[in-house]
């Protein structure tokens, strides 16, 4: 079947099975390998994307599904001169990361805490993460990236409005 | 994990979901959020032929009040429940639920139909319908019926519906600021329960203790009696048949049920006004 899928602000029109699960479109498909798959039964969420401005996880989505959506990867965060997103900034700042395997869910499933909740409390965060597993259990200094990343204005919960332009 | 091929059908609106489940008969699964039936797809344990995808029926996500009911269309999905305003003032217990269920990014596609039709013994947001009472309602061939919640789950993972039948809308009953408690035991805090238990108004169902979600028919006897929460939560594993896993055996599932029952009382107790 063909889907017409708008991926970091490019839209693209691809011939794909229907069983093609999102996670495996856009790591085969769309080549963007960000997108990690960790446990692949929905639940430690290393595979978190953004569709339609919800965070979900990819694993558990068909691309078939998101026929007429945009999905924003961590390869759509960073502006066209390589700026970071304030979430990418922050998580670097904080040394939000470890062995670096959850961080491209992490961060996207931050911008969705954030998009929820702009100021939230560090037990907010921790429940607003509560679907992403770092097994390199550095949890404390991701929760103080997200932190900072609120205090860096509203941007940090929004993924890139402007992905056309880039187009 | 890539499940086994199949066709896929988008349909817009409820009649013509109604006609593809007729035309492609019991092979047919519908598909809205996917996040029940997309993971037993890739286990295998699902090897449906044709998956009818109703996520594009826009008039199926809805929470309104109607006279003495609040009415929640099948499609509504977990985190739409868990903030709507009309569903925690009219109806608290149920959007708590939602809330409980899986984690954001889960709660961001699973929908309540969707979880009502699963039947899976160990969910949340059935286990709270049960506690509320209502009804199911369906839409077939013949047009709409409605089933009572207390008769819609009939086993594992088994259902009153036929093949060729979609939820279509739950109704419950309007609590207001009737005290209610929801208790949940995980060993992590995005899992299904392993025990849980729902009070709301001297009615008790409990998540995982049979095949099916079930009310503790004895604990609410007993309240009924006058009964004590103590009294009443010490028979609140009577009648039940839990299964044991890697998670619980059997003694302490039932052990469960009556702390989680007690605790869903109290919570309900206090919080009556």
């Amino acid at each position: 079947m063909q889907v017409s899928i708008t991926v970091n602000g490019q839209q693209r029109t691809d011939e794909v099975e229907p069983r093609l699960l999102l996670a495996h479109y856009l790591r085969d498909t769309c080549g963007l390998t960000a997108t990690n798959i960790g446990c692949d039964s929905t639940s430690c969420g290393a595979c978190t994307v953004v569709v339609d401005g919800l965070s979900v996880k990819s694993c558990t989505v068909l691309a078939a599904q998101t026929d007429g959506s945009q999905v924003t990867t961590l390869e759509g965060l960073a502006g066209p001169d390589g700026e970071m997103h304030p979430m990418q900034a922050a998580f670097r700042a904080e040394h939000g990361l470890q062995c670096g395997f959850c961080t491209p869910g992490m961060v996207m499933a931050a911008i969705g805490v954030l998009a929820d909740n702009p100021d939230p409390s560090d037990r907010e965060v921790r429940e607003g993460l509560e679907g992403n597993l770092c097994r390199c259990t550095g949890y404390h200094n991701i929760v103080r990236a997200v932190q900072t990343a609120a205090k860096s204005g509203p941007a940090a919960g929004q993924v890139p409005q402007s992905q056309e332009e880039r187009a | 994990m890539i499940p086994s091929p199949f066709d896929y059908v988008k349909v817009r609106s409820v009649d013509e979901a109604v006609a593809a489940l007729t035309e492609h008969g019991e092979d047919a699964k519908l598909l809205a959020g996917g996040h029940s039936l997309l993971p037993i797809m890739k286990l295998r344990l699902a090897v449906p032929s044709v998956l009818i995808d109703i996520s594009g029926i826009r008039d199926l996500s809805y929470v309104r009040v109607e006279g003495d009911e609040v009415a929640i269309g099948a499609g509504t999905r977990h985190f739409e429940l868990e903030r709507s305003e009309t569903a925690r003032t009219e109806v608290p217990l149920l959007p708590h639920a939602a809330g409980r269920v899986g984690d954001p990014q889960v709660r961001h596609r699973g929908t309540l139909g969707g979880t009502v039709a699963h039947s899976d013994p160990a969910s949340d947001l059935p286990t709270a319908l049960l506690a509320l009472g209502g009804t199911v309602v369906l839409q077939g061939p013949d047009g709409r019926r409605e089933v009572p919640i207390t008769e819609f789950w009939t086993g594992f993972f088994e259902t009153a519906m036929s093949p060729d039948e979609l939820v279509v809308e739950l109704r419950v009953p309007r609590t207001g600021d009737a005290g209610w408690g929801y208790e949940k035991f995980t060993r992590r805090e995005n899992d299904w329960p392993i025990v849980a238990a729902a009070a709301v108004q001297g009615r008790v169902a409990l998540a995982n203790m049979g095949g099916s979600v079930l009310r503790a028919t004895a604990t609410e006897e007993a309240l009924a009696r006058g009964a004590s929460i103590a009294e009443a939560a010490a028979l609140a594993d009577q009648g039940t048949s839990p299964t044991a896993d890697m998670h619980a055996d059997q003694e302490y599932r039932r052990h469960l049920a009556r702390l989680l029952t007690r605790r869903a009382l109290e919570k309900a107790a206090a919080a009556a006004r």
